[in-house]
């Protein structure tokens, strides 16, 4: 297989286009179009209920959208399994603990390789990992569900780093963490984010995950309503009637 | 204006975590009230302890005058509250009327092995017929619970609660995965008991929902009251937005640090 080409920094390395999704018989997602731009952050944001961990599960596969496009590289994803689409380079971190409690960390990060069948490759980016991560490597031997929510977040960033992903998708990284948890949590995304990894992210606390990125999406009630800079989106006077309802862009 | 019910200074904790701290709330006779917050900040706990589900570490609830802190949720109903469930709570394997004669048994006095077969009476049934037909739900008395949309089970769980005629009906998301256009009738039906004299308590994501209904919104976060008031307050107060925004990170960094 060739390999994948390399998108320029500031191109979009993910392009979502007319994007209609959801659930059994109803639309959870109406027409969304956003784009991720290579090596950076991208943040989306909004109330409850507003589409975001439906178009992370779109992107990554796990749902089919029902009418327009996905396209990731240059690629399009349609027709594409989870596993295809994990194999081009877009990996998913989703928003429950997804650990195997029972395994040790060591074990945990290393069915982040599952797909990979090169042995030595398998080697190698385990030690990349534990140079990144030094914290979870002193952890290798400890049981995955012995560790704190905070902690089993690392694993989890530990984990999807064994395919040297192109795009790294959080599923609500902060979900149930203390203010200096999330530090720590938001500290290893930046991290990521500068050894090369374009981040997409989706999070609650808005201002904190915005402040984070270096791009912000707005969505409610399955349509996105705002896109710029993290800044921009952060500053936007609109924002707060995206969540309180009143807004005279509804 | 005369207090319906009121949960004073209560206080829960499930383990380390403080799920609700010092939280006050009043619900006035015959107002319809809105509590809002983002996820996790205790509303259906506060919910429960209002309804008995769970007890209280601290403070106490009044119905009216009467305290009625960790009593049992069958006596909290028997005198007064209703509540319907986040999750619908239903008999998806009875029909919707049979549903209904179930809840009309749990008004009467003493129990009965068999629901059915005490609680079919003519005027159980002419009462559960009413009812539906108030919900618009009375053409699928005979079907099974189990094929009902989403939203016609909130409306079989209104009914059903309304059954025992509760002085006071709380909510629990009664809009949360209904379709538009059964959400605007959820909220005219609750309108049209509120005129009729019924009390409400509702806890609901949907803001168009609750501003829209709600004559006083109490909002929490971490398990505290942050804001009390009507919806057009609420709306503009910056420690709401604070709940829903979240904190960046940096802002509780003194420069320099």
């Amino acid at each position: 297989m060739p390999p994948a080409s390399e998108t320029a920094p500031g191109e979009p390395v993910l392009v979502v286009e007319g994007v209609t999704s959801g659930y059994g018989g109803g639309d959870v997602l109406h027409d969304v179009s956003m784009s991720v731009p290579a090596g950076g952050i991208t943040c989306v944001v909004g109330p409850n209920g507003a589409g975001k961990s439906t178009l992370l599960a779109t992107i990554s596969g796990l749902l089919r959208p029902r009418r327009g496009s996905i396209t990731f590289r240059g690629e399009p994803l349609g027709g594409k399994s989870p596993r295809q689409i994990l194999g081009l380079g877009l990996v998913h971190v989703p928003q429950n603990h997804s650990l195997f409690r029972e395994m040790t960390v060591r074990e945990n990060i290393e069915l982040g390789g599952y797909i990979i069948r090169d042995r030595s490759l398998l080697a190698r980016r385990l030690a990349g990992i534990e140079e990144t991560f030094p914290q979870v490597a002193a952890w290798a031997g400890k049981k995955a569900g012995s560790l704190s929510g905070g902690e089993q977040r690392l694993v989890e960033f530990a984990r999807c780093m064994m395919l040297d992903p192109a795009l790294v998708i959080l599923d609500e990284p902060s979900m149930g963490l203390s203010p200096k948890v999330l530090r720590s949590v938001f500290d290893a995304v930046r991290m990521m984010n500068a050894r090369g990894k374009t981040i997409l992210l989706v999070e609650q606390n808005a201002r904190a995950g915005l402040r984070l990125s270096t791009h912000g999406v707005v969505m409610e009630n399955g349509r996105v309503r705002l896109a710029g800079t993290g800044e921009q989106v952060l500053g936007h006077p609109e924002i707060g009637a995206l969540y309180l309802g009143g807004s005279p862009a509804t | 204006m005369t207090t319906m019910l009121r949960a004073a200074s209560v206080s829960k904790a499930f383990g380390g975590v403080q799920a609700l701290q010092d939280c006050t709330i009043t619900v006035e006779e015959g107002t319809i009230a809105g509590l809002i917050g983002p996820n996790g900040s205790g509303k259906t706990t506060l919910f429960n302890i209002m309804t008995g589900y769970e007890r209280v570490d601290g403070g106490d609830v009044y119905l009216g005058d009467r305290n009625i802190t960790n009593l049992q949720p069958q006596r909290v109903f028997a005198l007064g509250i209703g509540r319907t469930f986040q999750l619908t709570r239903i008999f998806p394997r009875l029909t919707v009327m049979e549903n209904m004669l179930v809840a009309a048994q749990h008004t009467g006095h003493g129990r009965t092995r068999n629901p059915l077969a005490r609680a079919g009476g003519r005027a159980d049934r002419q009462r559960a017929t009413d009812l539906l037909e108030f919900a618009g739900i009375a053409r699928h008395a005979d079907a099974l619970a189990d094929t009902l949309s989403y939203g016609q089970r909130k409306l079989l769980e209104l009914s059903y609660v309304l059954v025992a005629d509760p002085a006071i009906v709380l909510l629990d998301e009664p809009a949360g995965g209904v379709n538009p256009s059964l959400i605007h009738h959820i909220a005219d039906r609750i309108r049209e008991l509120n005129a009729a004299g019924k009390t409400f308590l509702i806890v609901e994501h949907n803001m168009e929902f609750v501003m829209g209904l709600c004559g006083h919104v109490t909002v929490l976060d971490y398990g505290t009251v942050v804001a009390t008031g009507p919806p057009e307050i609420i709306r503009s107060d910056p420690r709401v937005l604070d709940a829903y925004l979240g904190i960046a990170e940096e802002d509780d960094d003194a420069p320099g640090q």
